[in-house]
């Protein structure tokens, strides 16, 4: 993977964040970038599909399902990262595991105290996230091997990279399964939802679809 | 028996964990290039689901459940661990699986290197914690979660030994080269969910209860209206 390259950190310390500062050099800049679309957790790297298509069906749930996942993703990376030269290299994958599943509880908890109604729609794919292959994948290959900064912005770029393919999916699963987005009516009255696109079978052809279009984008060719 | 045999035929078929659910979708993309390393793979989360959701069962109805402490001492019925169980559920797969496997390596090398291979990707995989996350939403019975596990694991097994078998076949395809690898198999995977909406529309061998008791009601009320019917014809026939 492109992104698995370990540099030299700057430890001085910059409030004012300006894309100039070596906080923000080239290559970090590259961290949060190259996951959007060259190094696509879900288009390229094939990680979290799973609920790349199940909790799709509507804008709603997917937009709060993609910031459960950045803030457990963010979280994860920077510390494990902060852990990595204490982790015994045999039981990582607990470690990694035991952290996950914290950071997922306290997500589970306050959405289930501040929007119960999408908590409930998210049911076990909450839970899901802890084996989400981005989180566990992300953590194996980076941050493992980098310092918490990069870390954190690498969390960041795959977290973005996954929630605009899961919302780019659920807008025309929406759209043209309910007519509506975000809950709101969008096509003219009468208009009948296509069942496909409500269905499972209907996120995988979309999804499948949407994979063509971003890899004849980027050139990306699988052997 | 019978519940459990409807149980176990949904969860193969209708509620298959793959083409229903979509959970284990990231193991089942990497490993269904063969069809080897997918029948292995199969077996690997069929086993480890027959034993870990059972297991979270336990875990679950006498650890976590709001009043399941109650086996040590009354004063704990109001004691809710729910909280804790994604913590506890995660432990018992990566312990179990990681048990495993030194077992397996240090008693059958042969199986080890058929199935061992795959026990620690089986870790991470979203159909095992899932299995278990079905536990507090859906109220199984000891014996049915048994079956529940089965049968999803068997659901699992087929689904990715059908698409590893199509994919091997895709190799002599012409497809676009984009399209190569993930994208075509998604598409591929989209029809078969196609395939096993189908099994939706089945009628379960057995009836649960609830379904009895509605037609019984029907049937009852069918007497009723018949008797009816027959007062009203001899009256008819009387009036003749």
């Amino acid at each position: 993977m492109s992104t698995e390259t370990i540099e030299k950190t700057n430890d001085k310390v910059v409030e004012v964040k300006k894309p100039s500062e070596p906080l923000f050099s080239k290559k970090r800049r590259q961290l949060l970038s190259n996951p959007l679309d060259e190094d696509n957790p879900i288009t390229i790297q094939v990680l979290g599909i799973c609920s790349a298509l199940a909790v799709t069906v509507a804008l709603k749930p997917t937009f709060v399902m993609a910031v459960a996942v950045t803030a457990v993703l963010v979280l994860a990376n920077v510390v494990i990262s902060a852990l990595r030269n204490t982790i015994p290299n045999r039981i990582r994958i607990i470690v990694q595991l035991v952290v996950v599943a914290s950071l997922v509880a306290i997500v589970d908890q306050v959405l289930k105290a501040y929007s119960y109604d999408i908590w409930k729609e998210l049911s076990v794919f909450i839970g899901l996230i802890i084996t989400n292959c981005i989180v566990m994948g992300r953590l194996e290959a980076f941050a493992l091997g980098n310092k918490p900064w990069d870390a954190f912005l690498d969390g960041l770029g795959n977290s973005f990279g996954y929630a605009w393919i899961i919302l780019a999916i659920a807008f025309f699963r929406e759209l043209f399964g309910s007519g509506k987005l975000f809950g709101f009516q969008v096509m003219p009255d009468g208009y009948i939802g296509n069942g496909v696109m409500m269905s499972p079978a209907g996120a995988c052809l979309l999804l499948g679809v949407l994979i063509w279009i971003v890899r004849s984008r980027s050139g990306y060719v699988e052997d | 028996m019978e519940n459990l045999i409807n149980i176990f035929i949904k969860s193969i078929f209708i509620d298959n964990m793959i083409f229903a659910y979509f959970l284990g979708m990231c193991s089942y993309l990497a490993v269904s290039k063969k069809y080897k390393t997918a029948a292995g793979l199969g077996m690997a989360v069929i086993f480890v689901l027959g034993i870990t959701v059972p297991l979270n069962w336990l875990a679950y109805n006498f650890l976590l459940k709001e009043g399941a402490l109650t086996w040590i001492s009354a004063d704990f019925a109001t004691v809710d661990l729910e909280v804790l169980k994604f913590i506890v559920f995660i432990a018992i797969v990566a312990a179990f699986v990681q048990l495993t496997e030194m077992v397996v390596e240090k008693f059958s090398p042969a199986l080890y290197n058929s199935l061992g291979i795959f026990l620690p990707l089986i870790a991470v995989n979203c159909s095992i914690l899932g299995g278990a996350l079905f536990l507090p939403t859906r109220d199984y019975e000891f014996a049915e979660a048994v079956t529940f596990a089965l049968g999803s694991g068997i659901g699992w097994f087929l689904a990715v030994v059908s698409l590893a078998a199509i994919r091997e076949k895709m190799a002599y395809a012409d497809v676009p080269k984009p399209l190569r690898g993930l994208g075509i198999t998604f598409i591929i995977v989209g029809l078969m969910a196609f395939g096993f909406m189908s099994f939706g529309g089945f009628e379960l061998p057995f009836k649960t209860t609830e379904q009895q008791q509605a037609e019984q009601e029907k049937s009852s009320a069918k007497v009723e209206n018949k008797s009816a019917e027959s007062v009203v014809n001899s009256v008819a026939n009387y009036s003749e």
